[in-house]
C-alpha cells in the first residue's frame, strides 16, 4: 500500500467540502458506526468511515476517484447512527458532486442514469419514464438492465409511451441553462455539469 | 490616604498584551496613588517583599495589586499586607489577566482597560476601612450524604478521629453500587468481600449515626453551624424492633415487585430486605406493590413478625442534626439506555445493562450467580458487549467518557469465560482506557490469556434472528462491516450525575455542571472542596471514578473536615451586612428578602424596632442593601459609595496616557 504523506493535505479540498455541506470533518472520532449501519458497504470500494478518514487526511484524489460515491443510495443511515451529529450522507452528496465537476465518474452507468434523469427533467418538466429508459440505454448500451419489470409496469399504466410536459416546463428549463450559465434560450444538452 | 499600585506582569500572560509599565505610570496620576510599579510576578517571593518593602518605604495605606483573579491570589496579597502591617482589607485587586490579556488581543485597547480597571479598583480603596473578622464555635460534627463506597470510607475516616458522623442514605441499605458489583477489576476480587465488613463497621461504629431510607430535606447555616433537616421516610417498619430476620419477606404473598436492588433482573417481595449483607439489615415496605397499603387487604407480614414491628400507618419523620461539615457523596445513577432503540434496549430480554449482567454473575443475585438468558433461561454460548453506550456519544447528550466501562467489561469478559468455559466473548470497543495500576495489562489478559475478541468499532444494529440477537457492528482497523450472533447482548451503559443531584445542589448552595456533577473549587487543587465553606464532595457525585479514586476521595474529603475541626474557633468573614441603627426605620423589608434568614429584628433601648444581621449567618451576598428604602443596611466592604465610586471610576471621560 501507498505510505501517505501528512505533512501536504489538501487544505483547499478539506475548506470546499466543509463550505458546501456545512459539516465539520474534524468531529468525526472514527468510531465506525457509519460503515456498521451501511446497507451498501458490500459493494463499497472504499467504506465510508475511511472516506471520512480520507477527508481529514485531505485526500481529495482518492476520494474523488473512488466508486462508493456513486453506489450511496443516500439512505442516510450514516447520518442518522453517527454520534458526532455529522452528516455524513450530505458529505457524500458533496463529494460526489465534486467528483462529478473533476471529471471522475466510476461508475459510468449510475451517471449515465443521472444524466438521463435530468435530461428528462430538463425536457418535459417531470420524469418521462421511457424517455429515461431509452436515454440510459442509448449511453450505456445495456438495454437488457430491469427489462422484467416493463411487462408489470406496462399494465398498470406506469410506462407512458406518449411523454407529458407540465405547465410551466420551460421555466424548469430556465434552472437548467441558469445552473450552467448559459444565455436565454440556449441549447439543451442535459445537466452534464450538475 | 496613600495608595501604592502594582501592576503584574505575569511573566507573559499580562505583559504579552498589556503594556503593563505605561498602566503604572497612568496609576501614578489617579487621586490619592503616592506609589505605582510594575513587576515581573506579584505573586512570588521577590514580588511580595516588594510590596511590603513599598508599603513601609512610602508608608502605604493601602494597596492596588493588578494581576490575575483575585479568586487566585487574594489572600496571598492579603497576608503580604498583613506582614506589612496593614488590615487585610486595605487591598484591591484589578483583574487584569482573565478579564484583559487573556480575552483580548489588541494591545492599545487591553492596555487603556487595564488602566481604567486599576482606576475603579483605586477609587474603591479610597473608601475602604480596616475590617476585622469576629471567632465562632464550631460543631464538631460531620454530615455524610450517600453511603456509597466514598461516603462510607469519608464517614469511617473522621469517625476514626473521634468526630461524630451522620450518615444520610437514600435506600435502605448503604453500599451503594459497589455492593451490588460480583467482582472487581483488576484483581477480580469479590466486591461484597471487601465492602461488606465496612459496611458493618459503619453499622457498630459508636460514632455514626446511620439513617437509612433517608433524605436530606433542608440544609441552613454556614461553616462549622449547619442546621440540617432529613427526612426519615417511612418503611412501615419500626426498625427498633425489627431483628431483620426475614420471615416476612417468606410470607409476604406479593412476589412481583420491583427488584431495584438487582436492577430489574428478578422480582422481589413487597416487603424485603434488599441483599443479605444489607446494613442496616431491616425490612421495609415498596408502599407501590403492598396490599395492605394499596388495597387495604392483606397484613400477613403484621401477623407473621415475631416482633410485631410491621406498622402501616407509619408517617415520613423529620429529624434535625447539628453539624459543622458537609461531606457530599451521592454517587451516579445508569444512563437511560432504552434511548438506543437500535440496540434493541429495553425490548428484547436478552439485551442487558452491564450492571444487570452483575447481578446474573453475582452469587447472592437472582439467579445464584449463573449467567442465563433472561428470555429462557438458557446459558448463552456467545455474549457480546457494545461499550460507549450513553458515554462518548454527543447526539445523545453524553459526550464524556464514563471512565470504567472499558475496565469493568474486561472484567465481564473473562468472568463469563469463567462461568461458561466453553463460550466466546466479543466486545465492541471505540478505544480501550485503561490507565490505572495494573489495567491495561488487565485488558491484555482478557485478550490474550482468555481470548476475549475486542473489534475496534460502534454496533449499528441489533436485531433478532431466530433465538439470537444479530449484532452488526464494523471493525474500523480490518476497514468493514462485521456480523456477530449473539446469545446474550451486555451494555456497557455509562454514568450520569445521581437522580436528584442538580436539586440537592441546590440546598447545598454549591454548583454543579451542565449533566448535574458537582462543581469542586478548582479542577486540580481543590478536587474535594466547593466553592462553599464547610462542603466537601467524594466520589461519583463530582465525576465518574473508579473505586480506587472514590475510596482516595473518601478519604480526602474526611481529611478536609478534620483540617477544619483541628481549630477549636473559626474566623468570621466581614463582608457582611450591618445596620446603620440611626438610619434604619424598622420596616423589616430586609428580613423579608434575606434568602438565609440572616436578619433578625430587635428593640433598641427607646423600644423601636430596627434590624440587626447575624454575622455568621450572612453570607455577603447584598440582596438586603438594595431592599432597604434609606440605605440604612450596607455590605460591609461593597458599601454603596463604595460601588458608586468604582462606577464613576468607570464612566469618566477617556483617559489621557
Amino acid at each position: 500500500m501507498e505510505t501517505i504523506t501528512l505533512q501536504k493535505p489538501d487544505s483547499q479540498f478539506l475548506r470546499d467540502v466543509r463550505e458546501r455541506s456545512g459539516q465539520e470533518p474534524s468531529n468525526c472520532y472514527q468510531c465506525g458506526n457509519c460503515t456498521a449501519g451501511c446497507p451498501y458497504n458490500f459493494a463499497y470500494d472504499i467504506p465510508v468511515s475511511r472516506i471520512m478518514r480520507l477527508l481529514q487526511l485531505g485526500r481529495r484524489d482518492e476520494i474523488l476517484q473512488c466508486k462508493s460515491l456513486w453506489l450511496c443510495a443516500t439512505c442516510q443511515s450514516c447520518t442518522t447512527r453517527c454520534p458526532n451529529g455529522i452528516d455524513v450522507a450530505r458529505i457524500v452528496d458533496v463529494l460526489r458532486h465534486m467528483a462529478r465537476e473533476a471529471g471522475y465518474a466510476t461508475e459510468r452507468n449510475v451517471k449515465a442514469f443521472g444524466d438521463a434523469f435530468l435530461e428528462s427533467v430538463e425536457k418535459h418538466g417531470r420524469v418521462f419514464e421511457v424517455g429515461v429508459v431509452a436515454g440510459y440505454v442509448r449511453k450505456t448500451g445495456r438495454f437488457w438492465t430491469d427489462i422484467e419489470l416493463g411487462p408489470k409496469m406496462l399494465p398498470k399504466g406506469k410506462l407512458g409511451l406518449r411523454p407529458h410536459s407540465i405547465q410551466g416546463a420551460e421555466h424548469i428549463a430556465r434552472i437548467f441553462r441558469r445552473y450552467r450559465g448559459e444565455p436565454e434560450p440556449a441549447a439543451t444538452t442535459g445537466g452534464e455539469t450538475k | 490616604m496613600r495608595i501604592g499600585v502594582f501592576v503584574c506582569h505575569c511573566g507573559s500572560n499580562i505583559a504579552a498584551t498589556v503594556d503593563c509599565p505605561s498602566v503604572a505610570e497612568a496609576a501614578k496620576l489617579f487621586p490619592d496613588v503616592v506609589f505605582a510599579t510594575d513587576t515581573m510576578y506579584a505573586c512570588s517571593e521577590p514580588g511580595q517583599d516588594g510590596i511590603i518593602q513599598a508599603i513601609k518605604e512610602h508608608r502605604l495605606d493601602g494597596c492596588v495589586v493588578a494581576s490575575c483573579s483575585p479568586r487566585m491570589h487574594e489572600p496571598t496579597f492579603r497576608r503580604a499586607l498583613e506582614r506589612a502591617g496593614l488590615n487585610r482589607y486595605m487591598l484591591e485587586m484589578a483583574n487584569i489577566r482573565e478579564h484583559v490579556s487573556w480575552i483580548g488581543k489588541n494591545k492599545e485597547l487591553n492596555t487603556g482597560k487595564a488602566t481604567e480597571l486599576v482606576r475603579i479598583a483605586a477609587e474603591k480603596l479610597r473608601l475602604n476601612t480596616p475590617l476585622f473578622a469576629n471567632q465562632f464555635d464550631v460543631t464538631k460534627r460531620v454530615l455524610v450524604i450517600g453511603g456509597g463506597v466514598a461516603g462510607i470510607q469519608a464517614a469511617l475516616d473522621c469517625a476514626d478521629a473521634g468526630i461524630q458522623v451522620i450518615m444520610v442514605e437514600r435506600e435502605t441499605s448503604i453500599g451503594g453500587k459497589m455492593a451490588k458489583l460480583d467482582k472487581t477489576f483488576p484483581t477480580v476480587d469479590c466486591s461484597s468481600c471487601i465492602l461488606g465488613p465496612k459496611m458493618v463497621d459503619v453499622a457498630q461504629h459508636p460514632n455514626i449515626t446511620l439513617y437509612a431510607a433517608s433524605e436530606v430535606e433542608e440544609i441552613s447555616g454556614y461553616v462549622g453551624n449547619f442546621d440540617v433537616k432529613v427526612r426519615r421516610k417511612a418503611t412501615y417498619v419500626n426498625w427498633a424492633s425489627c431483628t431483620g430476620c426475614g420471615l416476612c419477606m417468606e410470607k409476604c404473598p406479593s412476589k412481583k415487585s420491583h427488584d431495584a436492588f438487582n436492577e430489574g433482573v428478578a422480582t422481589t417481595t413487597a416487603i424485603n430486605i434488599p441483599f443479605p449483607q444489607a446494613i442496616p439489615k431491616k425490612a421495609a415496605i415498596n408502599p407501590e406493590f403492598c396490599m395492605k397499603l394499596q388495597k387495604g387487604k392483606c397484613g400477613v407480614c403484621a401477623k407473621v413478625c415475631p416482633t410485631k414491628c410491621i406498622d402501616f400507618e407509619q408517617q415520613d419523620t423529620i429529624v434535625s442534626e447539628k453539624v459543622g461539615a458537609i461531606v457530599a457523596a451521592t454517587g451516579y445513577d445508569l444512563f437511560d439506555w432504552t434511548v438506543y432503540g437500535q440496540y434493541g434496549a429495553g425490548r428484547y430480554p436478552d439485551v442487558v445493562t452491564s450492571l444487570q449482567y452483575e447481578r446474573m454473575m453475582n452469587a447472592s443475585g437472582p439467579t445464584s450467580g449463573h449467567i442465563q438468558r433472561p428470555s429462557d433461561g438458557r446459558e448463552p454460548k456467545r455474549v457480546v458487549f457494545i461499550q460507549c453506550v450513553g458515554s462518548r456519544d454527543k447526539s445523545v447528550n453524553r459526550p464524556y467518557c464514563s471512565g470504567f466501562c472499558c475496565m469493568y467489561t474486561a472484567k465481564q469478559a473473562v468472568l463469563t469465560k469463567d462461568h461458561i468455559p466453553d463460550s466466546d466473548s466479543y466486545v465492541f470497543y471505540m478505544d480501550i482506557r485503561s490507565p490505572g495500576k495494573g489495567y491495561d495489562e488487565f485488558t491484555r489478559r482478557a485478550q490474550e490469556q482468555y481470548g476475549v475478541q475486542y473489534v475496534r468499532g460502534r454496533v449499528s444494529m441489533v436485531y433478532p434472528k431466530g433465538d439470537v440477537l444479530v449484532v452488526r457492528g464494523a471493525d474500523t482497523l480490518a476497514g468493514t462491516q462485521v456480523e456477530v450472533e449473539a446469545d446474550l447482548v451486555v451494555l456497557a451503559v455509562g454514568v450520569e450525575a445521581s437522580k436528584g443531584a442538580a436539586h440537592l445542589a441546590e440546598k447545598l448552595r454549591i454548583s454543579y455542571d451542565q449533566y448535574g456533577f458537582f462543581m469542586e473549587s478548582h479542577p486540580k487543587l481543590k478536587p474535594v472542596e466547593t466553592n462553599t465553606a464547610g462542603v466537601y464532595l467524594a466520589g461519583c457525585s463530582q465525576g465518574p471514578k473508579d473505586i480506587p479514586t472514590s475510596v482516595g476521595q473518601g478519604s480526602a474529603a474526611a481529611a478536609k473536615v478534620l483540617t477544619l475541626f483541628a481549630k477549636d474557633k473559626l474566623e468570621s468573614d466581614p463582608q457582611v451586612s450591618s445596620v446603620n441603627q440611626n438610619r434604619c426605620v424598622g420596616c423589616l423589608k430586609c428580613t423579608m428578602t434575606c434568602p438565609f434568614g440572616a436578619i433578625k429584628d430587635v428593640k433598641d433601648r427607646a423600644g423601636n424596632t430596627k434590624a440587626e444581621v447575624i454575622e455568621t449567618v450572612c453570607q455577603g451576598c447584598g440582596i438586603c442593601t438594595v431592599t432597604c428604602p434609606h440605605g440604612a443596611i450596607q455590605l460591609q466592604h461593597f458599601t454603596d459609595n463604595q460601588i458608586l465610586a468604582e462606577v464613576n471610576a468607570l464612566c469618566q471621560p477617556e483617559l489621557e496616557f
